[in-house]
């Protein structure tokens, strides 16, 4: 059914969107969390830049990515001296390239459902002897879990389809960072591969859309419990 | 005993106000909507910190600005409950009842669900309760976490007539069976007439009057605060009797003596109180065998004081209770009324309180 090719550019594919998402996912709750709840000096600047790179080419993100996290950049520099880690040119890194990518969806979605938390919950809560900390994590945080779940998949659909940033800081390399749009992009430059091609972009469609479709069910299921309809475990 | 000594200015709203309350019993704040009852509310569980005062529950301060003061929400073991009944929509109803982690199962548990009749409700998921249930479970909700004191804002508010009877007698029932200081938030006079003993009028952010509701319902000044309710006593009795011929309910009072009501729909043995308007209580100086009115209680002339032009107030004493009475100034010194003198009550009318 599926060529050894594709099931290699697939199985990359999820690999490094799985792990953008586990990267950024802590990160992006906080930073939600953050910017939903409180007021600070400098809020607009830090809510700009966590946009950026939604507005930014993705390759200018992919050329940040080399100078910071490349083996001579501020922070790549000490994670190669001190961890021998080397991101660039691995998988590891279209990882991060499609984290740091899809980062702005997950927090957009996240803190709009986090704004969305009635307060007047939190403070019952706290009422009844909850800390803040076990408040945001039996009350906020639950409730918030139908952004939490669209921000997550928006995320990793975004991670899938990431190109540009990826290319630059990751390189296009088979068996290791070629991912499916990468996989994609090296079919159209070569002559006669147009029906690869094709298939591939059948397989991108599916793939997409299957998370879409993954994302809308979980949403109405956790609605669905909330309204008291269903006789799961809470 | 509770010590409220909050200044907060909110906008253009100003809230000062210096208030001790016993630390038993049911203590009603009353008050128009913005007259500054739930900002009270807020200041005393922790949700608002005031500009300056204090805020002192039985020897625990709560809040002090001059010392900086400020005890956490979490830490006051304040049960409040709010006027939405704000149940967790992701947890069930038993997972609402012991979300404080205090009394989670038990014969204290099973006492406090029986007590609001949410038994069957335990596995339903909050969004699937009526608004009756849904506040009967947020009660639960906050004596389940043992608290110090229970703090009740606007409990019965948008409950349709049944429901709010319901309600009701569940917060009598409770007052009566789980020994627990109560703060209610009201500005419905007959919630305050069926459970308050002390009351604490608010206007604007500022304490108008806080005494025993007796004291105070016999204050002629405070009938424009208590809406509609004139001059009136409160008594406390108990049902000894339905009599479905006359259609009647005879109740008797803590000195024995008896009274009769229309037939009330309270099971007998139960104890409530019953309302008496000033003006509907007469004096004779013996029982009147010829006369339509049949509560004739005979009772102790406590003190006579002048009203309004015209007019005496007479308060008499009922075994333990007071019943205030006013006549006009000849009638008093036709029948030579004294303090002391023992006479005949003639109440023409009495209706249930709450």
């Amino acid at each position: 059914m599926l060529t050894p090719l594709e099931i290699e550019a697939l199985q990359i594919s999820l690999q490094v969107s799985g792990t953008a998402l586990l990267i950024i996912l802590v990160p992006g709750i906080a930073m939600a969390w953050l910017l939903a709840r409180h007021e600070f000096v400098g809020k607009s600047l830090l809510d700009g830049i966590v946009h950026l790179p939604l507005v930014l080419p993705p390759v200018v993100v992919g050329y940040l990515l080399l100078i910071v996290m490349g083996r001579r950049g501020l922070v790549g520099g000490w994670l190669f001296e001190h961890l021998g880690l080397s991101l660039p040119f691995t998988w590891q890194g279209a990882a991060l390239a499609g984290g740091v990518m899809a980062f702005p969806l997950l927090v957009r979605a996240v803190r709009l459902s986090l704004e969305a938390v009635d307060p007047r919950l939190e403070a019952a809560a706290r009422t009844l002897g909850a800390s803040r900390l076990r408040v945001f994590f039996t009350i906020t945080l639950p409730l918030a879990v139908p952004g939490l779940v669209t921000g997550a998949v928006l995320a990793f659909a975004r991670a899938l389809s990431e190109f540009g940033a990826t290319i630059t800081f990751a390189s296009n390399i088979p068996g290791e960072t070629r991912t499916l749009p990468l996989a994609l992009y090296s079919l159209i430059q070569t002559p006669g591969m147009e029906d690869a091609a094709a298939r591939l972009c059948v397989i991108s469609v599916v793939v997409a859309m299957a998370s879409l479709v993954a994302s809308e069910w979980l949403a109405r299921r956790t609605r669905r419990r909330m309204a008291g309809r269903d006789r799961g475990a809470p | 005993m509770l010590e409220l000594c909050l200044q907060h200015r909110q906008g253009s709203f100003d809230v000062d106000v210096d208030i001790t309350m016993p630390g038993s019993g049911v203590t009603a704040l009353f008050g128009h909507s913005g007259s500054g009852k739930t900002t009270l509310l807020r200041m005393l569980a922790g949700l608002d910190r005031p500009d300056r005062g204090r805020v002192v529950l039985n020897e625990r301060t709560f809040v002090d600005t001059e010392r900086g003061i400020f005890i956490s929400p979490h830490q006051r073991r304040l049960g409040v409950v709010f006027q939405e009944a704000r149940l967790f929509p992701h947890y069930r109803v038993r997972s609402n009842l012991t979300y404080a982690r205090r009394i989670t199962r038990g014969e204290a548990f099973d006492r406090v669900v029986s007590l609001l009749g949410i038994e069957s409700l335990l596995d339903r998921m909050p969004g699937a309760l009526s608004g009756g249930e849904a506040r009967r479970v947020a009660i639960g909700r906050a004596l389940l976490a043992e608290p110090d004191m229970l703090l009740m804002d606007e409990p019965l508010t948008g409950l349709d007539g049944a429901r709010k009877q319901e309600l009701l007698d569940y917060i009598l029932r409770l007052t009566r069976e789980i020994d627990l200081p109560i703060l209610l938030i009201s500005h419905d006079p007959e919630e305050l007439m069926a459970v308050a003993e002390q009351l604490v009028v608010l206007d604007q952010g500022h304490v108008v009057a806080s005494d025993r509701l007796e004291t105070l319902l016999s204050r002629g000044d405070m009938t424009p605060w208590l809406g509609g309710f004139e001059a009136s006593s409160l008594l406390q009795a108990r049902v000894i009797s339905h009599d479905h011929h006359y259609h009647a309910t005879r109740l008797t009072l803590d000195d024995g003596q008896r009274l009769t009501l229309p037939l009330l729909a309270q099971p007998k043995g139960s104890a409530l109180r019953v309302r008496v308007r000033r003006r509907d209580v007469a004096i004779a100086l013996s029982p009147q065998e010829n006369s339509s009115v049949r509560n004739q209680l005979e009772a102790v002339i406590f003190s006579i004081t002048p009203g309004a032009p015209g007019t005496l107030e007479v308060t008499l004493t009922l075994g333990r209770q007071q019943l205030s009475s006013r006549i006009t100034l000849e009638a008093g010194e036709a029948l030579g009324l004294k303090p002391g003198m023992t006479v005949i009550a003639l109440i023409r009318s009495v209706s249930l309180a709450g």
